[in-house]
């Protein structure tokens, strides 16, 4: 059917499609007994997503893939991914995102919030007191047992009060809606939970998807959750020149798309745990211009990981002398180290109890019936009633379903090996209730579908108390079984629309009047900058290698047995690059040395990706895929060079998007002297091993390979000479190919750098530049000879170990 | 009885080492009733950039260093005067082990001593099978929680031969129980499994011990040694109970406590880099000696 599409897309906007809904609603066929977003359960459709299925109703097959495709191209251009582990290792996915919105009326909305701040409330009172004064424990509230067997309360941190007075920050819930159509907690997430920027990329992609229909149908913005967050963290800096800061465990986390991403969303700087370190009971940050305080960490590392010194002392991910930190006062952590032990499954069981005896109020929102078998009522109960009851691990953290652990049903176990399990091991066991789920509709082959949800909501601390994003993450089921709800086991992403009965407030994140200011971009991280300056000179590495290889096999396609003489003469530049050339015929015309630079390249981008343009990010990865799939098939010459020529083209690109979209601040002049410093070593090496050869024709490869024959023929009206080739190749400041070009430009990035000059005097790196500049600038063709250009290429390539001493560690 | 303890612990390096943040467990703690710290003073050479002390969950005294960077070695010198109190004989009025899980179920206090933190598995003492099996024969006879205590330290005393090279600082008691060999720490670990398996919390004590020389030789300076031993609960009556099994004896005075936590993790005198650093060599000298008995000598 190739019909045009219509003028305007059908949808509510036209108004009157009644039979759309119908439509909608007699293809959709809930579940038995269970809940559903969109129907009630005597099959009408809830006014709330009226709106959704006029629109929706009205789409054809096409239009709906249409629609799917654009929220996944928006996912696919931002590289969203996340990481999926499995036997033998990790890779990233990308993200799955089940593109129907989750609506959910404002009014109902309104209803469970001030349960979420209950229970976050609730949960800061629980915490003060296992790392304070422990009356918990002492008054019998809580079972001793629970909490001194429990891995996740850290010792260090008992007696060490935060320094902004509260221990949580950042908080999510994980909720469902049960078979009564109320809410219930099934899991608190205290640690350090993930979605938040998810979320966020789920929101833009949904609205991609459906652009009229969240452009008109009042859904509340989650810009203002952020802003008002990011003005918290700032906020909670006790002094102005102090900065806050994320602390992710880096690229091989599940989630590190999103620390990176939200670091680039908030502006607020994003390190390792080999980023900082600890003086005179401050935390500091490693940058390029020295250490520079940290007074607010935001994690999203589990606490335990967070100091060799004090905590796990296995930890690679932390900072010896963290805990030293907090005990000094010098620092707030969000949420406060020891803030896992909240998660505590077997906790749950007495969250109704500790409402009642904390904050004198009946929880307003249920969580999941929760039974800790260390109690012996709770055996006795376990024993008499096991029907719908999971036996798990007490001490477990997160849902049950959410990653792979035992678990047992309590009703198929025979009476008397239930009672026995529970004897030996109740303190080890907690019962819970199956978890049963409302469904909401997903798009399952092109239709809508019934699939089991589960809401993770956040709540952040701001300035005006806890504040609850107004939407969330959707977690969607892959199958009707509400346990495959796991995201490692299928299961999708969706956004949450909180849907108003009019207008919505349009949100952004500048600060609003009053609030704190963005700070001016901080000083670069030395790990950053270390990154920023490799991948520079990995993109360029691959280039020259690149360039190599082409001349190499256009030499072989064009002259074929001729060209060994030339080919002798390059071999050493092969040799230095770990390329096996093998005979005339042979060889590889994609070597595996090429892929290796570029899964350098990657590894590196791959670490600073909250400093990198995504735009960049996505032309490198599809460089490498490229150049993978070149390797297994091309042939050495004519196929060869013509493969080499179109990877040349796409490194452009490459280069293009960096130099034409990067702020020109510190990150960019890293990876500038990284470019300029690699090419100026190739260009000395090219000629050194070049220029001096006798055999003919060798002169016009360097050039080729210069990427300066035209440039030769305009200045040089002359063939190649010996004279003209070190002059444009090698002095010519014009040359943008010259190692002259590359060192001045290296010198005027180096004289930007923090500390170039003291009062006039030059640091080390600043006055090697300056010796190489001016010598080159007094060098002759005459002069410059084989010796002189290896001395040349030694001297250069000390500047990167000066750089290196004095910015990259 | 009034110690003079003298510890000196320095390390080489082969290269120099980058400095860093280090914390040492080293000093006599104040036990009410046991002993009593009179005076004490720690030299650190070459002078460290910072140094605090703060007392560590457990209520152990705890320096912290942080090193400048380029170190080549490093001393660390410990001078103290001690009184250590003679504990006199104990009347046993502990519960036998089987009655001991309801006197701890009623101590709800999660305090450094609690013995709440002392049942369950720890960092370095994981349950092992062939102890508790072990822990479970030696201590079928006894017939309180006292008596249980030493019986197991008595046939780990026996079933294991002190031997300095066969195990390693991170050698998992399990190992060192197989290899039937071991130092002060891999026994004490061994018989805190076994304690803990049979429901009896147990802790691992740090500190110094005094080796009496052999009869009619004169004592050799240097000769005594950082020692661990176990500390285990006999009910809410008698409390804390002091074992040491690699010498078979309840400890007493010639037992200096440091401090005492789940396992050697806890209690480690020195953690930081310069334990963890490449190419090092440490080494340690202890000296304990009676005030008293020097003063006798010199009138003479």
């Amino acid at each position: 059917m190739a019909a045009r599409p219509p003028k305007k897309p059908p949808g509510f906007a036209e108004g009157g499609e009644e039979r759309f809904v119908e439509k909608v609603k007699s293809r959709y066929r809930p579940l038995a007994d269970t809940p559903d977003e969109m129907v009630e359960a005597d099959g009408s459709l809830r006014p709330l997503w009226r709106d959704f299925a006029r629109a929706f109703g009205g789409f054809g097959p096409e239009e709906v893939e249409r629609r799917r495709m654009r929220a996944e191209q928006y996912l696919r251009d931002s590289g969203v991914f996340y990481r999926q582990y499995g036997a033998g290792g990790s890779v990233e996915r990308p993200w799955p995102l089940s593109p129907i919105p989750v609506m959910i009326a404002e009014a109902e909305w309104a209803e469970l919030v001030p349960g979420l701040i209950q229970r976050a409330d609730l949960l800061e009172a629980v915490m003060a007191d296992l790392y304070g004064e422990n009356h918990l424990i002492e008054g019998g509230h809580l079972p001793p047992a629970l909490i001194a067997q429990n891995p996740e309360w850290l010792r260090p941190m008992v007696g060490v009060p935060p320094q902004s007075g509260h221990h949580l920050h950042f908080i999510a819930f994980e909720i469902g809606r049960g078979p009564d159509g109320g809410w219930w907690v099934l899991a608190d997430r205290t640690q350090a939970p993930s979605g938040a920027g998810f979320a966020l990329e789920n929101r833009v992609a949904t609205s991609r998807a459906f652009a009229e229909l969240y452009a008109e149908g009042h859904v509340h913005r989650l810009a203002g959750f952020f802003r008002d967050f990011r003005d918290a963290l700032l906020g909670l800096r006790q002094d102005r020149d102090a900065r806050a800061a994320i602390l992710t465990p880096g690229p091989l986390n599940e989630t590190y798309y999103e620390h990176a991403w939200i670091a680039r969303y908030l502006g607020i700087t994003l390190v390792q745990g080999e980023d900082l370190v600890v003086e005179q009971g401050r935390l500091m940050v490693r940058t390029v211009a020295g250490l520079k305080p940290v007074d607010v960490l935001w994690r999203r590392l589990d606490g335990s990981y967070a100091d060799p010194m004090e905590l796990d002392p296995g930890s690679r991910l932390g900072t010896a002398g963290m805990v030293s930190a907090l005990r000094a006062g010098g620092l707030t952590m969000v949420n406060a180290l020891g803030s896992g032990v909240l998660e505590t499954r077997a906790l749950m069981a007495f969250m109704p109890a500790l409402a009642k005896h904390l904050l004198g109020e009946k929880l307003k929102l249920p969580n999941i019936a929760t039974w800790w078998c260390g109690d012996p009522e709770a055996r006795a109960q376990v024993a008499r009633d096991p029907a719908k009851l999971l036996l798990s691990d007490a001490f477990a953290t997160g849902l049950p379903y959410d990653r792979a652990e035992a678990i047992t049903s309590a009703e198929a176990l025979f009476p008397e090996a239930l009672a026995a399990l529970l004897d030996r091991d109740g303190p080890r066991l907690v019962a819970q209730e199956a978890v049963t789920l409302s469904t909401t509709p997903a798009l399952v082959d092109g239709k809508l579908a019934p699939r089991p949800m589960s809401l993770r909501v956040f709540l952040a601390r701001t300035k005006d108390g806890w504040q609850v994003m107004p939407g969330g993450f959707a977690r969607i089921g892959a199958s009707p079984d509400p346990t495959a709800i796991a995201m490692q086991r299928g299961g999708s992403a969706a956004d949450v629309w909180i849907v108003s009965a009019s207008e919505v407030e349009a949100v952004s994140m500048v600060p609003a009047p009053g609030s704190y200011q963005r700070i001016a971009p901080g000083a670069l991280p030395s790990r950053a900058a270390d990154n920023l300056f490799w991948l520079g000179r990995y993109i360029e590495r691959t280039e020259v290698m690149v360039r190599l290889l082409r001349a190499r096999n256009i030499r072989l396609a064009e002259m074929g047995a001729l060209a060994q003489p030339l080919l002798t003469a390059m071999e050493p530049m092969f040799k230095a690059r770990g390329i096996e050339t093998g005979g005339i015929k042979t060889g590889p015309g994609i070597p595996g040395a090429l892929l290796d630079v570029l899964a350098s390249a990657i590894g590196s981008a791959g670490q600073v990706r909250d400093r990198f343009s995504p735009d960049a990010w996505l032309a490198l990865t599809d460089l490498n895929k490229t150049a993978r799939r070149m390797a297994l098939s091309v042939t050495p010459g004519d196929d060869a060079a013509r493969a080499l020529s179109a990877l040349l083209r796409k490194l452009a690109g490459i280069t293009g998007l960096v130099h034409e979209n990067m702020y020109r601040f510190m990150g960019w002049r890293f990876l500038t002297l990284g470019r300029l410093h690699e090419r100026a070593m190739a260009m000395t090496e090219l000629l050194a091993v070049l220029a001096d050869s006798k055999t003919p024709g060798v002169l016009d490869l360097a050039i080729e390979i210069g990427d300066s024959v035209l440039t030769h023929r305009r200045r040089f009206t002359v063939a190649t000479s010996r004279e003209t080739v070190i002059d444009l190749l090698a002095l010519d400041a014009m040359n943008p190919r010259s190692i002259r070009h590359q060192i001045e430009g290296m010198g005027e990035q180096v004289a930007m750098l923090p500390g170039a000059s003291d009062h006039g005097v030059l640091s080390p790196l600043a006055r090697a530049m300056l010796r190489l500049t001016t010598d080159l600038a007094v060098e002759s063709p005459e002069t410059l000879d084989e010796e002189a250009l290896w001395a040349l290429y030694g001297r250069i390539g000390e500047v990167s170990d000066l750089m290196t001493e004095a910015y990259l560690r | 009885m009034i110690y003079d303890l003298k510890l000196v612990i320095a390390y080489e390096f082969d290269r120099p080492t980058g400095g860093g943040r280090q914390h040492l467990r080293i000093s006599p703690a104040d036990v009410p009733g046991e002993q009593t710290p009179l005076r004490q003073d720690i030299t650190i050479l070459p002078a460290p950039r910072e140094r605090r002390s703060f007392t560590d969950f457990w209520g152990t005294e705890v320096l912290e260093l942080v090193m400048p960077p380029g170190l080549t070695e490093c001393r660390i010198a410990l001078t103290a005067r001690v009184i250590r109190h003679d504990p006199g004989p104990a009347l046993d009025i502990s519960p036998p082990p089987s009655g001991l899980g309801a006197e701890l179920a009623e101590v709800c206090t999660l305090g450094g001593s609690s013995p709440q933190h002392f049942l369950g598995p720890s960092p370095r003492i994981p349950p092992d099978e062939a102890i508790t099996a072990f822990a479970a024969r030696a201590m079928a006879k006894a017939p309180t929680t006292r008596s249980a205590i030493e019986a197991l330290g008595r046939a780990l005393h026996a079933h294991m031969t002190f031997d300095a090279k066969a195990t390693e600082v991170d050698t998992p008691p399990s190992v060192a129980f197989a290899l039937r060999r071991g130092v002060c720490q891999d026994l004490a670990q061994i018989m805190i499994a076994g304690l803990r398996a049979q429901g009896i919390p147990a802790g691992y004590v740090a500190g110094y011990l005094r080796t009496l020389p052999p009869p009619g030789k004169p004592r050799l300076e240097g000769a005594d040694a950082m020692h661990a031993w176990v500390t285990a609960w006999a009910g809410i009556e008698t409390g804390w109970l002091a074992y040491d099994p690699t010498n078979a004896c309840w400890a007493g005075i010639d037992h200096l406590t440091v401090g005492q936590g789940r396992d050697y993790g806890d209690v480690a005198p020195v953690t930081g880099s310069l334990r963890t650093e490449g190419g090092q060599r440490g080494t340690h000298a202890v000296d304990l000696v009676d005030v008293a008995a020097t003063s006798r000598r010199r009138e003479v």
